[in-house]
């Protein structure tokens, strides 16, 4: 067989693709249809670059669901004679599977198109929890900071300052190497941010729910079970089910980078908070004699949602970035990992001759943040009409 | 102003101590210790041995002390040895075994920043080295960046909502969306590679001599600068850096242009360049003034990767190998560097935006 030409390449990836396209045809006729009645997210059909915005997002979270019927190979498995293959060059010995390297071969003679494929997998199954964890934190402490001010206000942001001021990259090297990995640093900082999680809800839901026992001691009480046993599997490895669990190195990864993003949260929404606690209906709740965790997460937090769906987005991509980064200096990252990060890293030893290999990983990357970018622009330019 | 100058200088130092501390607890975790032994003493010794060497060679104080001791607050340690000589942290670092002769307290405020293993020198030296080399990567992409962003920030902003408006904020989204190790890969791939992209069509033209357009390599660029070795590293870090700045300008010159003065200066038939030019300008980089101060400490991720995928040795690849080295001397001194960058631009932040805006200036 022929190497294929860049036209039949082309093909053949879209027939690849196909569940991928599937996929965001019917979400995109249904949204398309019900937008009048979906709220903020319907509305985001209006825009243009909110759309596209959305497409890219939504064939990168397609393709990582459908990632097993999408790779034509064994993203780990080696074949002979493909080191380095250029895209298209047919396999020597395809034995019944899929007869050629799509996008070519790596260094170590491994598909890049289906290592592409798995590490979309990789990436969001670590960014949009990181990000919605690094969220949790930013709002429970930087709510009271805004609403309730003085002594504890200046101590929080003090802090947040703290590690803002610390280059990202250093705080990397740092906090993400083997040696950390042993002590007890992570678990201990993993052990405080995620437990984040769990008070917000308890508090959210006992801030509502506290005049009507019965339904509070359910809520809160299913919160906790459920947040309590994620909480020991995720932060101590003590899961008695063994159903949550992290590894050494991905619970470094991930606290590292719920780190750095938490402080500029917090940031956020102590503005946002400041500026909404003068309101008219703040007052009111005050007047009725709402308690202080009601006014803050019932009253101001829907009220700031706006702002704070927008930087979501932007958020999910900066963290792409950060694990990127990660990768790309080998850090925190199992070694056979396709992750895009280290696949870049990998491929960037024989750039100037082989450039495929490190180009698939970069442009997915690129397009996945271009995304998320667009997303929050469409977001903001649509939450800002109204 | 006075007060406000010596209450941010105040904050300042806490923090570059609290930060400092962070760094050095983090550097000389134990493991970290037992690596740098195992690196200085042979990699096959006992664990026994692995003690006795930290033990004297001073590690084993308390963590404190040892903080301490580094920044030159606190008596270097000392001990006699068997033959009657003195050794000790600062005996070590002047290079003297006379008792008595060497200073007591020998730290970072006394001039005496360390060794590092990996370069075999004295870490101000390679430092100083190395940031010179820097400064030159980061000077010309300031120049690159800068006017860029606000070019494109303004042009933008000043007709919000128009077809320019819309593919140049498109431009500046895609910018933001791009790290430095994307577009890196993707410039070398295009313009730096001997098989594909842009050189080999090039060379089969006859257009140039050499086998590729652009250096993929920046190395030889300590000894001379040339466009074709020094292009790529900065467009990689302005590109990324640039999106930022050109939306925060965009923002700032959208809000300015809604302005009532502006409106007057409109219907008193002052002409649409005149207006943006004259009026609307000034009142709209006071924020992105502030925001190109804050980016400095921010280009300094963008510097160690491009450094380190460039092979450029300046500042950033000095970071690098020390972390992947483990030469705890080496990166505890760039991090100083690193945290006294970003404190300083963020107090010139400060005051510049005090300075600039006329509001805060008078009360």
């Amino acid at each position: 067989m022929d190497p294929l030409n860049w036209f039949e390449i082309l093909g053949r990836l879209i027939v690849q693709l196909v569940p991928v396209w599937a996929g965001l045809i019917a979400l995109f006729a249904v949204s398309i249809a019900f937008r009048r009645r979906l709220g903020l997210y319907g509305k985001l059909f209006d825009s243009a670059v909110g759309m596209i915005g959305f497409a890219l997002v939504m064939f990168w979270v397609f393709a990582a669901l459908f990632a097993n019927m999408i790779i034509t190979h064994d993203p780990l498995a080696q074949f002979s004679g493909m080191r380095n293959a250029a895209p298209g060059t047919p396999l020597r010995d395809p034995a019944g599977g899929y007869e050629v390297f799509l996008l070519g071969g790596d260094a170590l003679a491994r598909d890049v198109f289906s290592r592409m494929i798995v590490g979309a997998r990789e990436v969001l199954r670590i960014a949009p929890f990181a990000a919605m964890i690094s969220f949790m934190i930013g709002i429970s402490l930087g709510l009271p900071a805004g609403y309730i001010g003085g002594k504890l206000d200046t101590g929080l942001t003090f802090v947040a300052n703290l590690v803002l001021a610390f280059p990202v990259i250093l705080l990397f090297f740092l906090l993400v190497a083997p040696e950390i990995q042993n002590t007890p640093i992570p678990r201990v900082m993993a052990g405080i941010l995620f437990l984040m999680p769990v008070l917000f809800f308890t508090v959210l839901l006992n801030a509502r729910y506290f005049t009507q026992p019965a339904k509070r001691n359910l809520y809160v009480g299913a919160v906790l079970v459920v947040g309590l046993w994620a909480y020991s599997g995720l932060a101590f490895n003590a899961d008695p089910l063994g159903v949550w669990g992290m590894s050494p190195n991905l619970l470094n990864v991930f606290v590292a980078v719920v780190f750095v993003n938490a402080p500029t949260v917090f940031r956020i929404v102590r503005g946002i908070t400041m500026d909404i606690k003068t309101r008219d209906y703040v007052s009111a709740a005050q007047t009725r004699g709402e308690g202080p965790w009601y006014i803050m997460l019932w009253e101001i937090l829907p009220n700031a949602r706006g702002p704070l769906i927008v930087d979501f987005c932007l958020r999910i991509g900066y963290t792409t970035i950060l694990l990127g980064t990660l990768g790309f200096f080998g850090l925190g990252v199992a070694p056979e990992s396709p992750d895009w990060g280290s696949t870049i890293n990998q491929g960037r030893r024989l750039l100037t001759v082989y450039p495929h290999a490190a180009l698939a990983p970069a442009i997915a990357l690129m397009s996945l943040v271009l995304g998320l970018n667009l997303l929050a622009d469409g977001l903001r330019e649509e939450s800002l009409k109204d | 102003m006075l007060v406000f100058l010596a209450r941010r200088i105040g904050v300042m130092v806490v923090t570059a101590l609290c930060l400092t501390f962070v760094v050095f607890y983090l550097t000389n975790i134990p493991a970290k210790l037992e690596t740098l032994a195992k690196t200085q003493a042979g990699s096959r010794i006992s664990d026994a041995e692995v003690a006795s060497w930290l033990d004297r060679n001073g590690y084993n104080q308390p963590m404190l002390v040892r903080y301490g001791e580094w920044l030159g607050i606190a008596r270097g340690w000392t001990r006699e040895t068997d033959d009657g000589t003195m050794t000790g942290r600062c005996y070590r670092l002047t290079g003297t075994t006379e008792p008595g002769a060497a200073p007591a307290r020998c730290g970072l405020m006394q001039g005496y920043w360390g060794n590092s293993t990996r370069f075999r020198a004295p870490v101000s030296d390679v430092i100083s080295a190395r940031l010179g080399a820097t400064g030159i990567l980061m000077l010309w992409v300031l120049i690159v960046m800068v006017p860029m962003a606000l070019v494109v920030g303004v042009l933008a902003g000043m007709r919000e909502g128009s077809r320019t408006d819309r593919t140049l904020s498109t431009f500046a989204i895609a910018s933001t969306a791009t790290p430095e190790y994307v577009s890196g890969v993707v410039f070398i791939a295009l313009l730096a590679s001997s098989t594909v992209g842009l050189s080999p069509l090039l060379v089969s033209w006859g257009w140039i001599d050499g086998p590729v357009l652009f250096q993929g390599n920046a190395r030889s660029a300590l000894e001379k600068i040339t466009f074709w070795n020094f292009a790529l590293p900065v467009m990689t870090i302005a590109l990324y850096g640039m999106g930022y700045v050109a939306r925060i300008t965009r923002a700032s010159m959208t809000e300015v242009m809604t302005q009532q003065y502006i409106r007057t200066a409109r219907l008193k038939g002052v002409s649409f360049p005149n207006i943006v030019l004259r009026h609307a300008l000034r009142n709209a980089l006071i924020a992105p003034f502030t925001v190109i101060m804050l980016q400095i400490p921010w280009l300094l991720n963008g510097v160690v990767i491009v450094e380190v995928l460039f092979s450029y040795p300046g500042f950033g690849w000095t970071l690098f190998e020390a972390a992947a080295n483990n030469d705890i001397e080496l990166l505890l001194a760039a991090s100083v560097v690193a945290v006294l960058v970003v404190l300083i631009t963020q107090l010139i932040s400060d005051i510049g935006y005090v300075y600039l805006n006329p509001r805060i200036r008078v009360s």
